[in-house]
């Protein structure tokens, strides 16, 4: 048996290929996080609250109405897409002339409520949610077997990260939209409903968040806990992508998530931490993050 | 204005902090603290508060004229927020017993309070041997099972049908660190090795690198020193990754709420140890009757224990005559307990309850006739077997 | 006439509160629970340092709260150091702490000072999680009380209060002095317009610094405490979770008053208490909803709130409150 560093290499290479597919989590999550950051100006902490919402609404989805997975990959991101439109109607359009800091406390606010009803109703340990049959089983590779399942993650992922990125930098409502950013006032001069795009694009992200957790059912256990302890990660990637950047989302979420796991071989106690150490490092180094612009 | 709303903060405030409940002299107040939300919810929880009410019904609702009360709450898993309550309780509320629900940790700091407020815990959910052990007091009862009678039975009955050469995966706190070490002795006391462990923090849900790890060290056996849902998300991440065909389970504590989430498909042949099973004779399957009747689920050990637990020390106080700790504690040790959960078990020294204990193999689907038809009887251990004959030396008091 | 109104009104209340709270175990209130109620006030004035009077919105503050608790239970209980060498101990950890993140953080505003402050306040939740000393998952238990200099005991929970509340009182009194001193204007100069504060030759990146490592210490002051009255210090002590609760409680009570922080923590560990017992996790929804309120339409919170209508309704001219 190879070894690299004296662990032999089927071990590196199967945390490797863990680690591609908790960066895709990450990068999909990242992307939704810098796509509302960085398009509006709002941190939102309740994005890890919508990421559950999404794991739970495929459950319930499940037990009681039947609704399959296929069905829950578009139904539950809508349905929590337009929660998110609703509070961003609701509540955020009005903090938006004061201090960021009070649109990030609300969705903090926000995100305490969400997990208190769930975990009220369910109980704070994990839901099982069954892999659907057409992905069930695994690749065999030699040095690991791994659940297709796990390899449709990284493949979806990778194609909605694409699809948004595509649809921000390079199409018409793309440009809009980051015009509006820039100078709201002259893109509704000329004739654009830009509280409607916003609204939209807050929805949109909060979709992102809510697709992940779709994603992420069958593999960890929905639980109403499952999103504040990955938020905070996310954030850090955030930050080092450059937080309004959304190519920086993708490319430090998907390299987060390989460093974490080559991590867990090396020196598994700085697992955790290592995404964190990287923040502080890049933070004092390029201030706006890897990709980002200062703002 | 100022001291208008003023005075209505302070009205409110001194109703608040006189909603506090007065200790009455008149009562007898059991407690329940355990995990009702998390990880070990189905072991005991809501059930196993149902079965101390079913006890305190049978035995017909007040002892030495005064009323039986039960008070609960949830310890989440912590232990300040376990032993905090219990120190309230008994400061505030008259406590005068305390079953302990899951968690060795949290039962761990709960031993602190028993000893210091002198009012008895009995630990049903929790299965650190060190609870009698390097952790036990003159106020403690471990009652249900522990980590030495685990070891004993599953991994021991694994170890001598070949599965030499073992790998860890260990739930990070009290609980696991002791079921891994009571396991590794009795692997390497029959002549097996252990390959490695990894930790893994309570309540994680994707197992899969670390069972990636346990692979790649080329054990035979795959040691899941936790329970609870740890338990059922260890064995379901080997299932996915293929690792069981390469390695065989140990589910060294495992109930039978944990065989049914998994269903007989995925838990087939595992072999696992208890100290009951709804399904043993007709006075358990009695019991299993009426819980299924308000549960839906047949009793677990734990459910089951909390309702003896809560008989025998009922039991005790009425030949006490008081609710007087010491003196309810010197009862209960020198009982001989007998009921539907324990035949001719007692309590030892060090606060052990010494009993027969089962260990069992998962019946395969076929095997299955009925609902819930899940174990068959592998081995009988008696007492001493499972537990030992002779007080845990680490215990300073119990020293004979 | 009107200063002196207030005043008086001023000192009304704190004789109320004053008597209460030096009668409180006489009335037979759990002087566990007030004593628990006193330390996180304590964080929370602490907190409303930065978040109040600096506008620093620091979103990892239990990392000095529970890595103080932490340094004085394992002195205490695993050393044998004395109570107060062990809290003084402490106060130095989160002191320290406090310089070297603040270094960091402090060179950037607004988000990119509160995600700093997030990160690295996980950094310290995740080296307590896996340090020896701490007790991982167990966290440190039975943290004996000891006594003051071996004089006086503080075993029975009487005692302990009175301590804590002298403590309280010194902090409280502390904190007021800061905000009304030279250095204290300063602060609030930076709160109000930072570039001309710059421009006024103020070394504002000190200023701040300082503002920080003072609200982080006295964080760890109020974690030593908490520490020495539950007997434990865990890994909740450290974790986002209470970082969070610290800035509910400022808010709800109102940053930018003195009361408002002791008022909000009051609140908050008191429905903690006593409603987890009646609807367990819905303390966590009541608590979001109260903050969302307190966000949307309460943004002075409760104290806040009275001083501004005191003021406003007396006197029809605008007057900053407290």
């Amino acid at each position: 048996m190879t070894t690299v560093l004296g662990v032999p290499l089927p071990a590196i290479l199967g945390q490797l290929t863990l680690g591609l597919v908790n960066g895709s989590f990450y990068a999909l999550l990242s992307l939704g996080l810098a796509v509302i950051f960085g398009l509006l100006g709002i941190v939102n902490f309740a994005h890890g609250a919508f990421y559950m919402l999404g794991a739970f609404a495929a459950y319930i989805g499940l037990q009681a109405f039947g609704v399959n997975y296929w069905f829950a990959l578009i139904l539950a991101p809508l349905a929590v897409g337009l929660l998110g439109v609703l509070i961003e109607r609701l509540f955020l359009r009005h903090l938006y002339r004061l201090d960021p800091l009070y649109g990030l406390l609300l969705t903090f606010g926000v995100a305490l409520i969400a997990e208190g009803v769930m975990r009220d109703r369910f109980g704070a340990s994990g839901k099982s949610y069954p892999v659907p049959e057409s992905l069930q089983g695994a690749f065999d590779l030699g040095f690991m077997v791994l659940p297709i399942y796990r390899a449709w993650v990284v493949a979806a992922s990778l194609a909605v990260c694409g699809m948004t990125w595509f649809l921000i930098e390079r199409t018409r409502l793309g440009a809009t939209l980051r015009a509006a950013t820039e100078n709201a006032r002259l893109v509704q001069a000329f004739g654009i409903n830009v509280p409607l795009l916003v609204m939209g694009t807050y929805g949109g992200g909060v979709a992102l968040a809510a697709l992940a957790g779709v994603l992420a059912a069958p593999v960890v256990q929905v639980s109403p806990l499952m999103g504040s302890s990955l938020v905070i990660v996310v954030f850090a990637v955030v930050v080092i992508g450059g937080m309004g950047s959304i190519i920086g989302a993708i490319i430090s979420g998907l390299s987060l998530g390989i460093v974490e796991g080559l991590t867990k071989v090396i020196y598994p106690e700085a697992s955790n931490i290592v995404v964190f150490i990287i923040m502080a490092v890049v933070l004092m180094w390029r201030p706006a993050g890897l990709f980002g612009r200062e703002q | 204005m100022k001291l208008g709303s003023l005075k209505i903060a302070l009205a409110a405030l001194l109703s608040v902090l006189t909603w506090q409940a007065s200790a009455a002299g008149d009562q007898v107040v059991i407690g329940d603290i355990d995990d009702l939300s998390g990880v070990y919810a189905d072991a005991q929880g809501q059930g196993g508060i149902e079965a101390i009410n079913m006890a305190i019904a049978d035995f017909g609702g007040t002892v030495l004229g005064k009323k039986i009360v039960l008070l609960t709450a949830d310890h989440q898993n912590k232990p300040d927020i376990g032993a905090t309550k219990y120190r309230e309780w008994a400061d505030q509320n008259g406590l005068n017993m305390l079953i302990g629900g899951s968690n060795t940790g949290v039962n761990i700091a709960m031993s602190k309070v028993a000893a210091a407020k002198k009012v008895p815990l009995i630990v049903i959910g929790a299965g650190g041997s060190s609870l009698t052990g390097a952790d036990c007091t003159p106020y403690s009862v471990h009652y249900v099972y522990d980590t030495t009678s685990l070891a004993n039975g599953t991994a021991s009955t694994i170890v001598k049908s070949g599965g030499k050469s073992w790998f860890f995966v260990t739930a990070d706190y009290a609980f696991g660190t002791q079921l891994q070490d009571s396991a590794t002795r009795v692997v390497t006391a029959n002549g097996g090795k252990v390959l490695g462990a990894v930790r893994v923090p309570l309540g994680a849900t994707d197992f899969s690198s670390f069972l990636i790890q346990a692979q790649s060290s080329g054990a035979q056996v795959l040691g899941l020193a936790n329970a609870g849902t740890d338990f059922s998300n260890s064995l379901k991440g080997a299932n996915e990754f293929g690792i069981t065909k390469t390695m065989k389970p140990a589910a060294l504590l495992a109930f039978i709420s944990d065989i049914h989430s998994l269903t007989l498909q995925t838990a087939q042949g595992l072999y696992l140890t208890t100290a009951w099973y709804w399904d043993l004779n007709e006075e358990t399957r009695a019991f299993g009757k009426r819980f299924f009747a308000k549960m839906q689920r047949e009793p677990t050990m734990d459910q089951a224990g909390a309702y003896s637990a809560t008989l025998q020390y009922l039991k005790a106080v009425k030949s006490a005559g008081t609710a007087d700790s010491d003196k309810v504690m010197a009862e209960l040790k020198k009982a001989t307990l007998n009921d539907l959960f324990v035949k001719n078990g007692h309590i030892r020294a060090d606060g052990l309850m010494v009993h027969t204990m089962y260990v069992m193999q998962v019946k395969t689907p076929a095997e299955s006739k009925y609902p819930w038809d899940y174990y068959k009887v592998i081995k009988v251990m008696p007492a001493e077997e499972a537990y030992g004959s002779q007080p845990d030396p680490a215990c300073s008091f119990a020293k004979q | 006439m009107a200063g002196s109104s207030n005043i008086r009104a001023r000192v009304a209340v704190y004789a109320v509160l004053g008597i209460l709270a030096l009668t409180a175990p006489l009335l037979g209130i759990y002087p566990v629970f007030l004593m628990k109620l006193l330390c996180y006030a304590m964080f929370a004035c602490a907190f409303n340092l930065l978040l109040g009077y600096t506008k620093m919105l620091s979103f990892g503050h239990a990392a000095y709260f529970g890595s103080s608790a932490y340094i004085t239970g394992w002195l205490v209980s695993v050393h044998g150091w004395g109570t107060i060498e062990g809290i003084l101990a402490g106060v130095a950890a989160s002191m320290l702490l406090g310089i070297a993140i603040g270094a960091i953080a402090v060179r950037r505003q607004g988000i990119y000072f509160a995600m700093i402050t997030l990160a690295l306040a996980q950094l310290v939740f995740f080296i307590c999680l896996q340090a020896e000393f701490t007790g991982g998952e167990n966290g440190l238990q039975s943290i004996p009380r000891g006594s003051i200099f071996g004089l006086i005991g503080l075993g029975r929970d009487d005692t302990m209060y009175y301590f804590v509340l002298a403590v309280f009182m010194a902090v409280y009194v502390f904190v007021r002095r800061i905000v009304g001193s030279p250095f204290g204007h300063v602060l609030q100069a930076i709160r109000e317009n930072e570039p001309r504060a710059v421009s006024l030759g103020y070394k504002v990146a000190r200023y701040k610094l300082l503002a920080f490592v003072l609200s982080a210490s006295i964080s760890g002051l109020a974690g030593s405490l908490k520490a020495l009255t539950l007997g434990f210090a865990t890994l909740s002590d450290v974790n986002q979770g209470t970082s969070g609760e610290v800035i509910l409680m400022t808010l709800l009570g109102g940053s930018g008053t003195f009361l408002g922080p002791v008022v909000g923590a009051g609140v908050v560990v008191t429905l903690q208490e006593y409603l987890s017992d009646h609807v367990g996790a819905w303390v966590s929804v009541i608590i979001g909803a109260i903050f969302v309120v307190c966000v949307m339409v309460f943004r002075r919170g409760f104290v806040g709130e009275i001083a501004w209508r005191f003021a406003h309704s007396r006197f029809g001219t605008r007057r900053t409150a407290e």
